[in-house]
């Protein structure tokens, strides 16, 4: 109950709901409005693996909305010492209402999401899924075009560790959008997922060009080339900088064609580019505020009021 | 003589009928037959079926298989015929089932698994998300597994 450790876990009205619960928090989430919702409530940030947006948006999120936080690093503690993930978590229970979860470990999200009762978001899971991020980019993705529907997505870069792409993807297809995949040959989408969007019925291309895709997208979503993925230092050597955007390549854009990323960013995206009409990647990164304040009240059960003065 | 016959029929225990061809030793494997204890198991291997063409068949003497068994037979011999045999006669016939939710059977192979923690207690969990063609996998990471692999990794 409440769990939200895939995409799979929210059904197409719950995602809408929760976008229109966020669109209503926009002024909390800005600190113009004061909501304190979640007041006596703790949330628990488990990262057994480094983040900076996503745990730090996770704590601004919980603490607009009146609530405290606990933050945990496995640095320094017991996970050090060799403790198993169930017991970390079995204490963390005794702690908190909600726990928010990255760890480099896939599945670990639904591992935890079993072993207790608190509702369990997941952060991030190894090369898993990340969809408390999916969840701000189709926020992002809907505020810049009003809708999700019939939306060619182009997906750029790393989509066989990147787990933003891998939820993302599922959800996007789950709204009728039509999905170009471009990345080089070694880090394609891993073919399970491939062949489980093509199921569901979805229009995916492939291919290893970026250019040819500008003109045509209504979506581009920049994707970082892990370099902490790669097994040895030769093979990120072959495809890093592989990818770049820069200003004048959106010459020939459409007008409304935005440009995410879920960042941080190397140099997939030049800052000349950050000026332009088309960049979105630092509103989406303040997104991530107000969508998980609306996925924090939605575990908590919690209702947003309809109208947020 | 009858292809059954091959070895002596026995008094009591299971007639595993129908393996496919080649992977008896599999089966000892996944039914934790321990081969070093005195209870005589038969080993029939590549005779003509008209069902499968060729097939294995194992008698275990003095073991009844039980459901957990035939769920784990189910991964490497879906279209096994089970008999219970009791004093030379079929007391009882099974067929093996494959379950959507496999649990503690076989471990997921992948390398970057929560479960790839030996001290981690929850169970060892794969889900079939199709049965024709056979698809498994991790109920908690979601990769998909090689059967091959899975057959090693039984528990």
């Amino acid at each position: 109950m409440g769990d939200v450790v895939t995409m799979d876990d929210l059904t197409n009205d719950e995602i809408i709901s929760i976008l229109d619960c966020a669109e209503r928090l926009v002024p909390v989430a800005k600190g113009e409005a004061h909501l304190p919702l979640l007041e006596g409530k703790v949330l628990a940030n488990m990262f057994f693996e480094n983040s900076t947006r996503t745990r730090m948006s996770f704590e601004t999120a919980m603490k607009r909305l009146g609530g405290s936080v606990l933050n945990f690093s496995s640095v320094g503690t017991s996970v050090a010492k060799g403790e198993t993930l169930y017991d970390t978590m079995k204490m963390i229970e005794g702690y908190s209402d909600v726990a928010a979860i990255r760890h480099p470990r896939q599945g670990a999200a639904q591992y935890s999401a079993d072993a207790v009762e608190i509702p369990i978001l997941n952060a991030g899971d190894g090369a898993g899924n990340h969809p408390t991020q999916t969840m701000l980019d189709l926020f992002t993705i809907r505020q810049a075009h009003g809708s999700l529907e019939g939306l060619n997505v182009v997906l750029v870069g790393d989509l066989r560790y990147g787990r933003t792409v891998h939820s993302l993807s599922h959800a996007l297809v789950r709204f009728g959008a039509r999905l170009t995949l471009v990345s080089p040959s070694t880090l394609q989408m891993p073919k399970e997922i491939v062949s489980d969007l093509i199921s569901e019925g979805a229009d995916v291309t492939e291919t290893g060009s970026l250019k040819d895709q500008i003109a045509e997208a209504d979506v581009i979503y920049m994707t970082r080339i892990q370099k902490e993925r790669f097994p040895d230092e030769d093979e990120y050597a072959k495809v890093a900088g592989i990818y770049k955007l820069e200003s004048s390549d959106l010459g020939g854009a459409k007008k409304g064609m935005v440009i995410m990323h879920p960042l941080p960013r190397v140099d997939e995206i030049a800052p000349s580019v950050d000026t332009t009409d088309h960049s979105r990647y630092f509103q989406q990164a303040f997104n991530g505020v107000p969508t998980r304040m609306a996925l924090l009240c939605r575990s908590l059960g919690v209702d947003v009021p309809k109208k947020v003065k | 003589m009858s292809e059954m016959r091959r070895v002596t029929a026995i008094r009591n225990g299971t007639v595993v009928d129908h393996i496919p061809s080649g992977h008896a030793m599999q089966v000892i494997r996944i039914l934790r037959i321990n081969t070093s204890r005195a209870t005589p198991v038969s080993l029939v291997m590549n005779v003509p079926s008209d069902k499968l063409g060729r097939k294995d068949v194992l008698k275990i003497e003095d073991r009844e298989l039980n459901q957990e068994d035939l769920d784990r037979l189910a991964l490497i011999a879906p279209a096994a015929s089970i008999a219970i045999i009791r004093n030379h006669a079929v007391a009882e016939k099974m067929r093996v089932e494959l379950a959507d939710d496999l649990v503690n059977i076989s471990k997921c192979s992948f390398s970057n698994c929560i479960t790839k923690n030996a001290r981690e207690p929850m169970p060892q969990r794969l889900r079939v998300v199709s049965h024709e063609p056979l698809e498994v996998r991790c109920y908690y990471c979601g990769r998909g597994q090689d059967i091959g692999e899975l057959i090693e990794n039984i528990i």
